[in-house]
């Protein structure tokens, strides 16, 4: 009579492990499954390919927000190579107060005056592709930027018919980038300008430039960033130098620092792709900085 | 051999029960508030998976942490940059027990206090949690609600001193899911 109650007793303690067992497991399985699902049938979006709307002087991919409004204040101090007498350049500086506003998730404008020239600015900003896994795979995301730059500096020749088209600047731009990893991203910007009036007739009136420019990252919060700006020998104007700038970009709540090197003294698109006459060889150097505080106007939901 | 013939129908029984009392859900909602005499930050997550086995008490629960949306851009990226690191802790989930779930009875309406015990992971660090909640049975529909604090420091999230004032120490979260699917 001692087997059927040894069975039973192992045939309940089996029964009572294989239970608990059993669940464990298939709680565990059933949230994979669950997640396997959710992976495959929704879409996640890169973000945060760049700290910021710019990445030294040009565009990131990046936008504001829906009803965010940036405010940005950049500053170029003079060239570092002006030596002691002028402070390395900071007794000069040329500045850009800028107003750049969210309309949608996908489309930014952009308002700003700079000293250098006296020119007004103004551009778009339009988001095309998102960089994207799981259901839609995107390998990069993709923006186009318009812009239009007015000098309103006086006639150089006041004696002559000047036209107010003259004033005129307009730019093209693509963004390609793309988020390699947490810390890294790189950016492609193929850029074509034109300009209504040149100084000689044997120049170009439409430039070609590509931009190439990066980021890494070297904490949570602050970030190396570079660009250069390839002028196409044939559609450069003569005299002027390809861009190149390097900064660093810093992080602290609502605000963003970004310190920079550059070669190019102008900050709208026009100045600083077709217009740079610094080369880093003689110390042409300008220090200078951004700024760029965020207020939220428009309530998202 | 009476009694052999009971050992086997226990195990059928078992298992067969163990089968049928599992529910889920893909859009539970789970928000939390930081609330500071400098400002409330408010975020919601309205894409939590949840399983409930109503017959162990058993739950798990699993989100995803860049489905959190917060009512300005800025504050949702440096919530996933800088404070959760979204990309290199990309999921927060819970394995835990509603410990007095043999108390509900399932198939009949009514509003039911549980404590629930469990571990939450994120950020990548694991700690113990416990709270009450309710499970509301209404027209056999299950839900289940809970609110409890924890404290951010607990998840090795490091607030730098200039936002010190602006983010609480202590997170309130709030868990509210309709258990609808069956499996």
């Amino acid at each position: 009579m001692m087997l059927p109650k040894i069975i039973l007793s192992i045939c309940f303690f089996i029964t009572v492990s294989l239970h608990a067992k059993a669940q464990d497991t298939t709680m565990n399985d059933l949230m994979a499954q669950l997640e396997n699902e959710d992976k495959t049938s929704t879409t996640n979006y890169t973000t945060a390919t760049f700290k910021t709307t710019r990445l030294v002087n040009g565009h990131t991919i990046e936008n504001v927000g829906k009803g965010v409004l940036d405010v940005k204040i950049s500053h170029r101090f003079g060239k570092v190579n002006t030596g002691g007498y002028e402070l390395f350049g900071l007794d000069n500086a040329t500045m850009r107060m800028g107003f750049d506003y969210g309309v949608t998730k996908y489309l930014m404008v952009g308002i700003g005056r700079s000293t250098f020239q006296k020119t007004y600015d103004a551009f778009l900003k339009i988001k095309f592709l998102r960089q994207s896994t799981g259901k839609r795979k995107m390998p990069i995301s993709l923006s186009y930027v318009p812009t239009i730059a007015l000098k309103t500096l006086k006639d150089e020749d006041p004696d002559r018919k000047n036209y107010f088209s003259s004033r005129l600047f307009y730019t093209h731009q693509l963004l390609i980038a793309r988020k390699f990893s947490e810390g890294t991203s790189l950016q492609l910007m193929p850029t074509w300008s034109h300009k209504n009036l040149v100084k000689l007739a044997s120049e170009p009136n439409n430039l070609i430039a590509i931009g190439i420019g990066g980021r890494q990252k070297i904490t949570k919060r602050i970030s190396l960033n570079a660009e250069y700006y390839y002028q196409l020998p044939n559609y450069k104007l003569s005299g002027t130098t390809n861009s190149l700038s390097a900064g660093v970009d810093i992080e602290t709540g609502g605000h963003v620092f970004q310190l920079h090197f550059t070669n190019s003294q102008g900050m709208s698109e026009r100045t600083f792709i077709s217009e740079t006459s610094g080369q880093w060889s003689k110390g042409d150097i300008y220090f200078g900085f951004n700024i760029s505080r965020v207020f939220t106007i428009g309530k998202k939901k | 051999m009476k009694q052999l013939t009971l050992a086997l129908a226990m195990i059928l029984i078992t298992t067969h029960s163990v089968q049928a009392q599992r529910y889920y859900t893909k859009n539970g909602s789970i928000s939390f508030l930081s609330k500071t005499a400098m400002e409330d930050i408010k975020a919601d997550n309205n894409q939590v998976m949840s399983v409930l086995n109503t017959q162990t008490g058993e739950l798990r629960f699993s989100l995803l942490i860049k489905s959190f949306h917060f009512q300005k851009a800025l504050m949702e990226e440096h919530f996933n940059e800088n404070y959760m690191e979204s990309s290199k802790f990309p999921k927060a989930s819970f394995a835990g027990t509603i410990t007095d779930a043999s108390r509900i009875d399932f198939n009949k309406d009514g509003i039911y206090k549980v404590n629930v015990d469990g571990d939450l992971t994120m950020h990548g660090v694991t700690k113990k949690v416990s709270s009450i909640g309710t499970v509301t049975i209404n027209a056999g529909k299950i839900s289940a609600d809970s609110e409890f604090p924890i404290k951010i420091a607990d998840y090795n999230i490091s607030v730098p001193k200039l936002v010190k004032d602006n983010i609480a120490e202590t997170i309130n979260i709030k868990v509210h899911c309709n258990f609808d699917q069956k499996m």
